[in-house]
C-alpha cells in the first residue's frame, strides 16, 4: 500500500502523459481514418477546403447518396459486433472447435470467415434491410457516402485480379516460408555447434542486405531464364520473369533470416526435456519434432506466419521487378493507377484502392493483436 | 543433436539462402566488372540512286547491332573493370566539384546526392524512433490497464500498414490542397507547397519513417519494462532518487540491450528506405540509394535496362550497409558467443 502510494505519479506527470498518448494514438489513426474517409465522397467532398466537408460530404449529399440515421447506426453496429466476435468469442471458438495441434489451421479458417461474414452482411444482407425500412419510415441521408469508386476500381479496373494475385504470392510464401524455417529453426534452437552459431550471424547479414542488391541478381537471369536452361531442360525451360512462382521463391529467401531467428527463440522457450523424454519413447528426431513439438509451437507458428504474411502482402520493390502487369499484385498496382491519375475522380479511385489494400490488415490486427504483440517482443527479449 | 540430423534440418532453409540470396551477391559482384551490350559490326551497305544514264553509287559504312541466323540481336559480355563504378560514381565530377567546393555540383550526381540523403534520413530518424518508442513505453505503462489494450492496437496500425500506402496516406494530407496543407495556410497565413523544395520533402519522409517505426520500438520496449526489477527500483526510492533518476540509472540500464536491438534493425531498416521515395513520389527532389538501383533496373523510355550500372550500385550500397553495420555486429556477435558458452 505504501509502495503503492508513494509511486503514484504527480497528477501534472500523469496529465501529460495522457495527453502525450491522446496525441500519439490521434496521429498514429489520422492519416489512416482520413483516407478512408476520403475514399467514400465524391471527388469535390474528397477533396474541399473545409474538413467539416470533407466528413459531412454536401455535394455528395446532393446527388442523393449517404447515410441515414438509421444507416449510421446500423454500420456502427456492425463495426462494434465484428470488434467483439474478433476479440471476445473467435479465440474462444477457435479453441473449441479445432482439433488438438490444428488450432492454426483453426484461426486461419476463423479469420476467412470473419471476413467473409463481414463482408456478406456489410455489402448485401445489411444495405437491403436497412435500405428497406429507411424508404419505409421515410428517413432522409445526412451524411454524404458513396461506394462507388470502390465498384469503380473492383470491377471496372478489375482490381480483383491483382488481389488474386497478391492471395497467390503471399500465402505462398506464408506456407513455404513455416515449412522450412521451422525445419531449421527447431535445429538451430536445439544445436549449439559452432555451425549453428555461423548460420544465425550469416542470417544476420542476410538481413540487412538491401533488397534492390538481390533483384539486380535475379533480373537478368530471370529474363534470360528460357535460353539459360534450354540445354538442361530442353524446351520446356521456362521464363522465370512474371512467374509468380519464381517471385514467392525469392520472397521466401528475403525472409528466411528473419524467421528462423524468430523461430528458434520460440523454439528455445520450449524445454528440451520434452524431446528428449520422447526421444527415450523411441521416437526420431522428426518424429519427435513433428508430434511432440509441434502441437506446443502452434503460437509461435501463427506468430512467425504473420509476419511472413505482412512481408509478402506489403512487398513493392521486388513484386514490381519481377512481375509483368499481366499478373501483378495489388501493391504495385497501385502505381499503375497513378500514372493515369489525371482527374479527380482517379485520384478518389486511387484513394479507395489503397483503403482496400488496408482494410485486411486492419482486420488483421483486429483479430491477431496479441499474437504480433508477443512475436515482436519473442525475438528481442527473450532471445 | 549430431551432425547429419542437424544437417537434414537445416538444410532447405539454407539452400533458399545460399541459392537466393548468396549466389546473386556473388553473381552481382562479378558481373558488375562486366558489361553486357549488343554485339555492333561495321556494315558497308551500297546505295545507288537510279540516275539518267548512269547510276549513282555511294558505299556507306554503318555501325549496327548484329544479328543472327533467327534475326536477334548478338549480345557479347565485355571485361571492363570498373567502368560502371566509374558511371554510378563520376569520379571526374566530384573532383571538380570538390576542388571548387560545390556542394551543389557533388548533389548533382545521382550517386552522392542518394547517398547523402540515406545517412541523413538513417541518422536522423534513429534517435527520434527511439526516444518517441521509449515515450510511448512509459506512458502506456502508467496507462490503466484496460486502456492499454486499445492503445496497442491503434499504435499497430502505422506499423502494420503497407509501406507505400502509409506513406501514400501521408502524401494525400499534404498534396496541394490536401487538408493539412490548407490548415497550415489558414494559420500561418501564407501559401505553402510540400512537395516543391528538397528539405519539406524530406521531413515529410521522416516524419513518415517515425509514424510507422516508433511502434516497433514501443512494443519491444514496453515488453521489456515489464521485466524491470521493481526490488531496485523501490532501493532506489528509498535512497530518495527521483523520478529523472530512477529512468536514468535504473530502468534504461536495465533496457539497454532492448535499445540496441532496436537500433539495429532500425539501421538496417532506414538504410534501405526505398518505399517513401514511391509512396511520397519524391523522385524528382529526393532519392535513396535503394531508389537508385531500382530506377537502374525498370525500364526506360525505349525498353533497355541498366543492369550494369545497377549492378555497380547495389555493390555500392551493399559496402555503405556493411560499413555501418561492422560496429553493431561485433557487439552481437559477442553477446552471442558469450551466451552460447
Amino acid at each position: 500500500m505504501t509502495t503503492w502510494l508513494a509511486r503514484r505519479q504527480p497528477f501534472s506527470l500523469r496529465t501529460m502523459s495522457a495527453l502525450f498518448l491522446t496525441l500519439w494514438c490521434l496521429i498514429a489513426a489520422f492519416p489512416i481514418f482520413w483516407i478512408t474517409v476520403m475514399s467514400v465522397k465524391m471527388p469535390l467532398d474528397a477533396f474541399a477546403a473545409s474538413p467539416w466537408d470533407v466528413i459531412w460530404g454536401p455535394s455528395t449529399l446532393a446527388e442523393g447518396k449517404g447515410l441515414s440515421v438509421l444507416d449510421i447506426l446500423a454500420t456502427l453496429g456492425l463495426l462494434c459486433a465484428t470488434g467483439w466476435l474478433a476479440t471476445r468469442r473467435l479465440p474462444r471458438w477457435v479453441a473449441a472447435f479445432s482439433p488438438l495441434g490444428f488450432s492454426a489451421l483453426g484461426w486461419l479458417i476463423a479469420a476467412a470467415g470473419l471476413a467473409l461474414g463481414f463482408g456478406v452482411v456489410g455489402v448485401v444482407i445489411l444495405p437491403a434491410i436497412v435500405g428497406g425500412l429507411d424508404s419505409a419510415l421515410g428517413l432522409h441521408p445526412i451524411l454524404g457516402l458513396t461506394t462507388e469508386h470502390y465498384r469503380a476500381i473492383w470491377v471496372e479496373h478489375a482490381f480483383w485480379h491483382n488481389f488474386l494475385n497478391s492471395v497467390k504470392v503471399t500465402l505462398g510464401v506464408t506456407a513455404i516460408s513455416l515449412t522450412v524455417g521451422t525445419l531449421a529453426g527447431y535445429a538451430l534452437a536445439r544445436s549449439g555447434s559452432k555451425l549453428a552459431f555461423w548460420i544465425l550471424i550469416a542470417a544476420l547479414i542476410f538481413r540487412a542486405l538491401p533488397h534492390s542488391v538481390l533483384v539486380t541478381g535475379y533480373l537478368p537471369i530471370f529474363i534470360n531464364s528460357a535460353a539459360i536452361l534450354r540445354p538442361i531442360l530442353g524446351d520446356a525451360a521456362p521464363t522465370l520473369y512474371g512467374q509468380p512462382l519464381a517471385v514467392i521463391m525469392v520472397l521466401v529467401a528475403i525472409n528466411q533470416p528473419f524467421t528462423i531467428w524468430m523461430l528458434r527463440s520460440f523454439f528455445h522457450n520450449i524445454p528440451a526435456d520434452l524431446d528428449e523424454a520422447a526421444r527415450v519413447d523411441g521416437c526420431t528426431h522428426f518424429q519427435a519434432f513433428r508430434w511432440v513439438i509441434m502441437p506446443v509451437m502452434w503460437p509461435g507458428v501463427i506468430t512467425t506466419g504473420l509476419f511472413s504474411f505482412l512481408l509478402g502482402y506489403n512487398d513493392f520493390l521486388v513484386t514490381s521487378l519481377l512481375l509483368d502487369a499481366s499478373n501483378q499484385t495489388m501493391v504495385p498496382a497501385i502505381a499503375g493507377f497513378f500514372n493515369r491519375e489525371t482527374t479527380m475522380t482517379d485520384q478518389v479511385e486511387a484513394i479507395a484502392a489503397a483503403v482496400s489494400i488496408t482494410a485486411p490488415l486492419f482486420l488483421l490486427v483486429m483479430v491477431f493483436q496479441r499474437q504480433i504483440v508477443s512475436g515482436l517482443t519473442a525475438g528481442a527479449v527473450k532471445g | 543433436m549430431k551432425f547429419k540430423t542437424f544437417a537434414a534440418f537445416v538444410a532447405p532453409s539454407l539452400f533458399m539462402m545460399l541459392l537466393f540470396i548468396a549466389a546473386p551477391l556473388v553473381l552481382v559482384f562479378v558481373e558488375s566488372f562486366y558489361q553486357t551490350n549488343p554485339r555492333m559490326e561495321a556494315v558497308s551497305v551500297e546505295s545507288c540512286t537510279p540516275g539518267f544514264g548512269t547510276q549513282t553509287c555511294t558505299t556507306q559504312t554503318k555501325i549496327q547491332p548484329a544479328l543472327d541466323a533467327s534475326g536477334h540481336q548478338v549480345m557479347e559480355t565485355q571485361f571492363v573493370g570498373l567502368d560502371s563504378y566509374r558511371a554510378v560514381l563520376e569520379p571526374q565530377k566530384l573532383w571538380d566539384s570538390l576542388r571548387t567546393l560545390d556542394w551543389n555540383g557533388i548533389m548533382q550526381i545521382d550517386f552522392w546526392k542518394a547517398l547523402q540523403f540515406t545517412l541523413l534520413f538513417t541518422f536522423v530518424t534513429l534517435p527520434l524512433v527511439l526516444l518517441l518508442g521509449l515515450g510511448l513505453a512509459l506512458a502506456v505503462n502508467n496507462l490503466t490497464k484496460s486502456l492499454r489494450g486499445p492503445v496497442i492496437f491503434v499504435s499497430l496500425l502505422p506499423f502494420i500498414i503497407t509501406p507505400v500506402i502509409g506513406a501514400l496516406s501521408i502524401r494525400w494530407l499534404f498534396v496541394g490542397d490536401g487538408i493539412l496543407t490548407r490548415a497550415m495556410e489558414h494559420f500561418s497565413g501564407t501559401d505553402i507547397s510540400m512537395f516543391a523544395q528538397t528539405w519539406t520533402i524530406e521531413i515529410l519522409m521522416m516524419f513518415y519513417r517515425v509514424w510507422s517505426n516508433a511502434p516497433f520500438a514501443f512494443i519491444i520496449l514496453y515488453a521489456g519494462l515489464q521485466g524491470v526489477n521493481q526490488d531496485a527500483v523501490e532501493a532506489a526510492m528509498i535512497d530518495g532518487a527521483s523520478r529523472w533518476q530512477r529512468l536514468r540509472y535504473i530502468i534504461v540500464p536495465y533496457l539497454m540491450p532492448l535499445i540496441t536491438f532496436v537500433a539495429l534493425i532500425h539501421l538496417m531498416d532506414a538504410y534501405r528506405v526505398f518505399d517513401e521515395v514511391v509512396g511520397l513520389r519524391t523522385q524528382g527532389h529526393v532519392i535513396s540509394l535503394q531508389y537508385l538501383t531500382y530506377q537502374f533496373l525498370m525500364p526506360d523510355v525505349s525498353g533497355n535496362r541498366s543492369i550494369s550500372r545497377a549492378e555497380a550500385s547495389s555493390m555500392l550500397t551493399l559496402i555503405g550497409i556493411v560499413l555501418l553495420l561492422i560496429p553493431m555486429l561485433r557487439r552481437t556477435w559477442a553477446d552471442q558467443k558469450g551466451r552460447a558458452q
